[in-house]
């Protein structure tokens, strides 16, 4: 018997030392690869979105969030090493936006939260404390630069803080950029990458779209150096700038992946506010038409001498009724007619996106004194509030030129491509995760709903974390099938949304 | 910008009473050690749990049997698609049980039992991916169970007894996927109860065929547990500035019933020496539709959609008097999973499982023996999913592998006068 109990009390003991193991565990090596790239060193290249902005600015924990830096956390598994990005330890606020010389530099405030007790968003309450000439001088694996545009990666000065008062330099590489005339390429490139991520090209069109429109199309004028901020970049000049970057990147012969440009109605940006966001009754209705009667009978004088065209006057003709009502805006596309008196005005149609700030500004009063000048009724919308069809057409046009040459240099290259174009464009109708969480592009609306599931950050045009994290997804997927690696994927539902403050 | 609507969707999502996956019978060493059988078997007082019919046979004036055990189970959990590897530490489970049986007279027999049919902890790291469904979860029930034997033939004995249920639960999840508060801390609820209190009954019969047949038969009925307000306490953490004012702590409503059980089975003896036991146990789980929690604040009615199947165990044992001193005993059985296909929660990682057991009785005198079991409990990996958590109104999945198994060893005395 006693060698019965030796045998239980052994029998035991293995038991106790078996813990449940699978027959594939994850965690055994080789259960990822890197296929046919090598992920060692990981370089991001691009704008804002490769940055990790959101909520209007890049604060120390939204950039944890950048879509490189999710894809980096994911290539571990597959042969990744160290992605360090600019440093935000000076961000003690966790708030963003930019002080210059200790002063808040214009244009850069701190990130939008939402204000409970408003219920808006507005800059978070506290002072920047992330100082622009605190220069690190650094070349980091996440070279995204906010507001950059396609040719200003290629451009010397665009780092050197004394080009910031002529508005040749941009604060966020100023803060990193290895030498004053360090170009972002140059600095990237510096690192040897193996592997690369680009995607520009995003502010070559959208500076112009959410000015309204207020920039000029280049298209056709080569020389960069005469565009304005809002400007529209010419394709050709794009192309080939997009094909010298890919050079630079491709020199030592690493792989990358690069993303097309999605449209300016993926973004909560344009497709906010409704084309007809004013209610009215049909006694206002019919006390603003009559205020309108002498410029739609001044249509009707232009049409009757061939001025204008009878559709022309027909869709220039103000027409307030009972109910939901568009609103009057200035069109500089029209046929000019101020030399008779009559400006160019029109109501807005299903085809005209009004910008997201204009929800601010719609129904106020252009004059306080005078309860007529409502903004958009009495006192019609300025260009820069609305992107017109026209506007749009021409927002599309360079779009698809640029996604064209896109895709041909990438090809060329034998580089993966994110069609983030069409995957953003999922949004609008609703893009299912394989967790069964459909997204859409709806701006955060204040239900418990959004809080769970909005995916653009306040500023309507850069995704939050949780859109990041939908954009690192697609990267990997197209990576794995092009490459034939198997990195692992990222649920989108972990990371988080809008920031809710109780006051502000 | 609407109002904002400070609700959120609180899936709380338990199996509370049946989980860490284990409903480890572990009412009596002796049972155990022979599969968990026991309907059709007369050995000690441990009849009071597995067939009050059969105390009335025992040998002896008074059977005590006393015992506890140390369950040490294991769960690991993988997501090759996304990466996920994460092993669920759970503490030390220590069931426990104790019957007493007293001979009023040749036909009429008295008893108490008390034992922890159920009873779990599972503990994933904290803020791992399933967080939303569990962090952790602790809970215990303690029956108390009044009995009476009677003999109504020689052959035939009939039992049976009220039984009284105290329960206690402890379970933390995140509210949501993403949620946290400024400082990044994922927003959490716990729930906390105890001296939750229900009534029951079992009820057993005993056909004693021939000297070596036996044929037993035991009901044990549903008891639903009820946690009424005032009797636990709902605790939320970590909540955001703007939304802890709609998430004050409090208290919460829930019922949890415990299926009920029926067995039969047979056992007989070869030999003098030998006795086989088989019992065939299905329990009716399909009692178990859905979890729902009502909170009140903002957390509202929490609806955990559940929908249990009735399942079945499939046990055999034997005991071996190898001497006067020692009996040793061995047994299996196979223990149907309840849980449907995408209904496979994370608190719950209770995939069917094969059960080996062994053990030994060693009498130190006419009066006193010492009871000692093992039971392993072996799970194949599973490929399964809980599809029922909603977020902004719609169902979500979290699956992957699971693979589990628990290790119980316990000890025990038995007295007999």
């Amino acid at each position: 018997m006693k060698n019965n109990i030796k045998y239980l009390a052994v029998l035991a003991l293995g038991l106790f030392a078996c813990e449940p193991e699978f027959d594939n565990p994850i965690e055994e090596s080789g259960t990822y690869s890197s296929g046919s790239a090598n992920l060692s060193t990981y370089v991001a290249v691009g704008n804002s979105l490769t940055a990790g902005y959101m909520d209007g600015t890049v604060f120390r924990s939204g950039q944890q969030n950048s879509f490189p830096n999710i894809m980096a956390a994911q290539f571990a598994y597959a042969g990744g090493g160290e992605f360090t990005q600019p440093s935000y330890e000076d961000d003690v606020n966790n708030a963003g936006g930019f002080l210059l010389q200790g002063n808040p530099l214009p244009g850069f405030g701190t990130r939008l939260v939402i204000d409970a007790s408003q219920g808006r968003p507005e800059n978070l309450n506290v002072t920047s404390t992330v100082e622009v000439s605190n220069l690190q001088a650094t070349a980091y694996n996440n070279m995204g630069v906010p507001g950059a545009k396609s040719f200003h990666l290629g451009a010397p000065g665009y780092g050197n803080i004394a080009n910031l008062a002529i508005g040749a330099a941009n604060p966020y590489f100023v803060r990193h950029a290895t030498s004053p005339n360090a170009t972002v390429i140059e600095d990237a490139v510096s690192l040897n990458p193996t592997f690369f991520s680009l995607w520009i090209g995003n502010n070559d069109i959208l500076s112009f779209a959410t000015s309204g429109g207020a920039g000029v199309n280049q298209t056709g004028n080569p020389n960069v150096l005469s565009y304005g901020q809002n400007d529209i970049t010419d394709p050709g000049v794009f192309a080939f700038t997009y094909q010298s970057l890919v050079d630079a990147l491709t020199a030592n012969g690493a792989k990358g992946v690069v993303a097309t440009l999605p449209d300016v109605t993926s973004i909560p940006y344009f497709t906010t506010v409704p084309y007809n966001p004013i209610p009215m009754d049909a006694q206002t209705a019919a006390f603003v038409n009559n205020a309108y009667a002498a410029y739609n009978g001044g249509l009707q004088f232009a049409a009757a001498n061939n001025l204008i065209t009878a559709e022309e006057a027909a869709q220039r003709t103000i027409q307030f009724t009972a109910g939901q009502n568009a609103v009057v805006i200035v069109d500089e596309d029209l046929t000019n007619l101020n030399g008779f008196g009559i400006p160019s005005y029109r109501m807005t149609t299903a085809d005209d996106l009004l910008i997201l700030p204009s929800s601010g500004f719609i129904g106020t009063l252009a004059n306080p004194a005078d309860p007529t000048s409502v903004n958009g009724v009495g006192v019609p919308l300025a260009d820069n509030w609305v992107l017109t069809t026209t506007e749009i057409q021409m927002v599309r046009t360079a779009r698809t030129a640029y996604n064209n040459a896109i895709v041909s240099i990438a090809q060329a290259n034998d580089l993966a491509i994110a069609d983030m174009a069409t995957k953003l464009e999922e949004l609008v109708s609703g893009l299912r995760t394989s967790d069964g969480q459909i997204y859409t592009n709806n701006y955060f609306n204040g239900s418990s709903d959004a809080v769970a599931t909005a995916v653009f950050s306040l500023d309507g045009v850069h995704p939050n974390a949780r859109g990041y994290a939908i954009v690192a997804d697609e990267f990997i997927r197209v990576i794995n099938e092009k490459y034939g690696a198997e990195i692992p994927r990222v649920t989108a539902g972990y990371y988080p949304g809008v920031t809710i403050v109780p006051t502000n | 910008m609407k109002k904002l609507l400070l609700v959120l969707t609180i899936a709380l999502s338990a199996s509370v009473m049946y989980a860490g996956g284990y409903r480890v019978g572990v009412q009596g060493h002796k049972q155990l050690a022979m599969g968990h059988t026991g309907v059709a078997v007369v050995t000690s007082a441990e009849s009071a749990f597995f067939n009050p019919a059969g105390l009335v046979y025992l040998d002896g004036k008074l059977n005590v049997s006393l015992g506890a055990a140390a369950v040490l189970s294991n769960t690991v959990y993988q997501n090759r698609e996304f990466g996920y590897s994460r092993k669920a530490d759970n503490p030390l489970g220590t069931p426990f049980y104790a019957y007493g049986a007293y001979k009023i007279n040749d036909w009429l027999s008295a008893g108490i039992a008390v034992y922890t049919p159920y009873g779990s902890r599972v503990e994933w790291p904290t803020d791992w991916e399933g967080s939303h469904l569990v962090n952790e979860i602790e809970l215990s029930a303690i029956f108390v169970q009044p009995t009476l034997s009677i003999k109504v033939t020689d052959k035939l004995s009939i039992g049976g007894g009220p039984i009284y249920v105290t329960g206690a639960v402890n379970f933390n999840r995140n509210l949501s996927r993403s949620l946290t508060d400024e400082a990044g801390n994922r927003s959490n609820v716990t729930i906390d109860a105890s001296g939750i209190n229900a009534w029951g009954y079992s009820v057993g019969a005993m056909f004693r065929a021939t000297d070596d047949i036996t044929l037993g038969f035991n009901y044990r009925s549903k008891i639903d547990m009820e946690v009424e307000r005032g009797d636990g306490t709902a605790d939320f953490e970590n909540l955001p500035g703007a939304l802890a004012g709609s998430f004050p702590d409090g208290d919460f409503t829930a019922t949890l019933p415990l299926p009920a059980e029926l067995t039969f089975g047979a056992s007989f003896k070869p030999s003098d020496k030998w006795l086989i036991a088989f019992d065939y146990t299905r329990t009716f789980w399909d009692a178990y539709k859905s979890l729902d929690v009502q909170f009140f604040n903002a957390a509202g009615l929490s609806r955990n959609p559940r929908n249990y199947k009735n399942s079945s165990i499939y046990k055999i044992g034997a005991q071996y008097e190898a001497t006067q001193k020692v009996t040793v005993r061995a047994g299996f059985y196979f223990d149907e999973s309840p849980i449907r296909d995408g209904y496979f929660a994370p608190e719950t990682p209770r995939p069917d499982s094969v059960n080996f057991t062994a053990g030994l009785s060693y009498n130190l005198n006419s009066k006193w023996a010492i009871d000692a079991s093992i039971l392993y409990v072996h799970s194949n990996e599973i490929q399964n999913s809980y599809d029922y958590y909603r977020e902004a109104g719609q169902p979500l999945s979290f699956g992957g592998e699971y693979k589990s198994n628990a290790i119980v060893a316990g000890i025990g005395v038995s007295y007999k006068l």
